[in-house]
């Protein structure tokens, strides 16, 4: 069947289909931003248990179980606040999975489909009002470490280099769980199914303990997993030390999660019913 | 084919697996018409909708909205449609004001098209007062009423409907007819599915009614009652066992179905007066009196009733109840 000419000059560009302007790709991801952020200010419960939760690990961590944990050459708090900031946005980043499900479940997926979008905007929208999210956890965060003894021992740009590595380490995380998300389809499934995930990553790892102390299968698994690549290079960013290794290594891990689970949920994203 | 159609659908097929969903549909749809999809639960018509909507991709046929193919110019086509869904497609946590802005910005419109457009659509879609609130507030009726406003934002011409009244109360579903009979007066093209008989009546100019993946039956409203004969008179009797004696009986009169739980037999006649007195005759001479009579034009329900040979979906009952 051929296309009959038809009064909308504007819309067809000779025969094939209308362009998506480049321009468009960004500020359709910021307007599903926005969008997302100001469900994060109207329902604040998201960003209050995000932050209650790793509050309780710096006071169990430090109070109740830190006196039995000894880490050769540092004091326990400024060991573990770099695990507990890791802590903070690899969980936090299943409130992008279950955030994507919940819009899958009500609809709004399907309405955002139909509109004449870039493709790649709810699911980069998403992830950029999560990174915003982060930052202010990870502020929050940064200020009970102190509050409990944690200090800086390098500099401001070590410092400011640490959290940007914790933002896009977050972002990462996030398109796992947007890939787990749009595959449940289902808040609540998202959730059981991210959870079992982030406990293997997350306590399985250099966050609480040195893995010097854990069996050989496990410390092998520990050793080469991405939380404790990025918490080692996050513990060297603000404590010193040999830090160049880290930070690349913790970098390749984080850009080939992103690389991959962008593709898959996209791909995932094209196709969801 | 005509230039003057909005929506063309030729021979599309839709498989699930092993479940055909659309089986080789056809469809035309004239500028400014409005299309009524009928047909039970699971007939096929979301599914239809989606395709022309460019969210499924169709197995066979083809599909063009105002001469844009929907499978290969799946943008062009998305900028000239507007479609509300069976969910209410809203950001709960936005407010009404905020909804519509997104959809304006989503669908390229300048910021003051949308803020021009956003007050009109809250005025009469009657939401002025509720604008400003989060839509996790509203009732069903008026997240209805803002998704479809959503769905309006950037004037498509061509605008899809999935059962818009589902899941409504009678209140809602008057004030949603009320507006959808309107924007149909200002020159919309409107394809709508429905499993309501009398919203199809209510608002659509041609109705296509659609089981199983297939199309059984299509028409106006009332070329689609005329299939019946034009008038039907019901004949009730005390018992079952005499209404299937009667119904054979009066078989000369015109064709008869036998409704067995209300012990009434239905004939269709085209001269309802000719046949009250030949029905009349007909039970004297085997003496059979009725309870009662009744004369009546049929409805969509008698309608689905002989084409699919089940009645139409149960929530329809409650819509016919309810209207």
């Amino acid at each position: 069947m051929t296309a009959v000419a038809l009064p909308l000059p504007d819309v067809v560009d000779d025969g094939g289909d209308l362009r998506i302007p480049v321009t468009a790709v960004v500020s359709d991801a910021f307007a599903v931003a926005r969008r997302n952020l100001i469900g994060l200010i109207r329902v604040p419960t998201t960003v209050v248990f995000s932050t209650v939760q790793p509050v309780i690990f710096v006071l169990m961590f430090r109070y109740v179980f830190g006196g039995a944990i000894r880490v050769p050459g540092v004091r326990y708090v400024d060991f573990l606040m770099a695990g507990i900031f890791v802590q903070t946005v690899t969980f936090g980043a299943m409130n992008t999975g279950v955030g994507l499900a919940m819009d899958l479940q009500t609809g709004l997926i399907e309405r955002f489909r139909s509109l004449p979008m870039a493709r790649s905007a709810v699911l980069a929208g998403r992830t950029i009002a999560d990174a915003v999210r982060n930052l202010f956890v990870i502020a929050l965060m940064v200020i009970v470490g102190f509050a409990v003894g944690f200090r800086v021992h390098t500099g401001v740009p070590e410092f400011a280099g640490a959290i940007l590595l914790l933002l896009l380490f977050g972002v990462a995380f996030s398109w796992i769980m947007a890939y787990i998300g749009l595959t449940t389809g289902n808040a609540e499934a998202a959730q059981a199914a991210s959870f079992p995930l982030m406990a293997v990553f997350v306590f399985a790892s250099s966050a609480f303990v040195s893995t010097a102390t854990m069996p050989g299968p496990l410390r092998l698994y520990a050793d080469h997993q991405p939380v404790t690549a990025t918490v080692n290079a996050v513990r060297a960013l603000v404590l010193g030390g040999p830090t160049l290794d880290k930070v690349l290594a913790a970098l390749a891990w984080t850009v080939g999660i992103t690389v991959v689970f962008a593709v898959l949920s996209v791909r995932r994203y094209r196709q969801a019913a | 084919m005509s230039a003057n159609n909005a929506i063309v659908v030729e021979g599309i097929v839709k498989r699930f697996g092993d479940l055909t969903a659309l089986d080789g549909i056809d469809l035309e749809v004239p500028r400014g018409t409005v299309l009524g999809l009928l047909g039970p639960n699971g007939a096929g018509k979301t599914t239809a909708v989606r395709i022309l909507t460019t969210l499924l991709q169709p197995d066979a046929g083809s599909a063009s909205v105002l001469g844009l193919d929907v499978v290969r110019q799946p943008n062009a086509v998305r900028s000239s449609i507007g479609l509300a869904g069976q969910y209410a497609a809203v950001d709960e946590n936005l407010t009404a004001r905020e909804n519509l802005r997104m959809v304006g910005q989503l669908t390229r419109q300048s910021p003051s098209t949308t803020a021009a457009r956003t007050g009109e659509l809250l005025e009469r879609f009657d939401l002025v007062d509720a604008a400003d609130r989060p839509a996790r507030t509203y009732s069903g009726g008026m997240r209805r009423r803002l998704d479809l406003a959503a769905a309006l934002i950037h004037r498509p011409p061509v605008l899809f409907l999935d059962e818009p009244t589902t899941g409504l109360d009678p209140q809602g579903r008057n004030d949603l007819w009320a507006l959808i009979s309107e924007l149909v007066s200002d020159g919309t093209t409107l394809l709508l599915t429905t499993q309501y008989l009398e919203e199809a009546d209510h608002l659509a100019d041609h109705i296509v009614v659609i089981d199983h993946g297939r199309i059984i039956a299509e028409g106006s409203a009332s070329e689609l009652k005329a299939t019946l004969g034009t008038t039907l008179v019901e004949v009730r009797f005390p018992t079952v066992r005499r209404a299937r004696i009667a119904a054979r009986q009066l078989a000369a009169v015109g064709p008869t179905e036998l409704l067995e739980a209300e012990a009434t037999v239905s004939i269709g006649v085209t001269d309802s007066g000719r046949a009250l007195l030949d029905v009349v005759r007909l039970l004297e001479a085997v003496d059979l009196a009725p309870k009662s009579f009744n004369v009546r034009q049929p409805t969509l329900d008698d309608v689905f009733l002989q084409l699919t040979g089940s009645a139409p979906a149960p929530e329809s009952d409650e819509s016919r109840g309810a209207a």
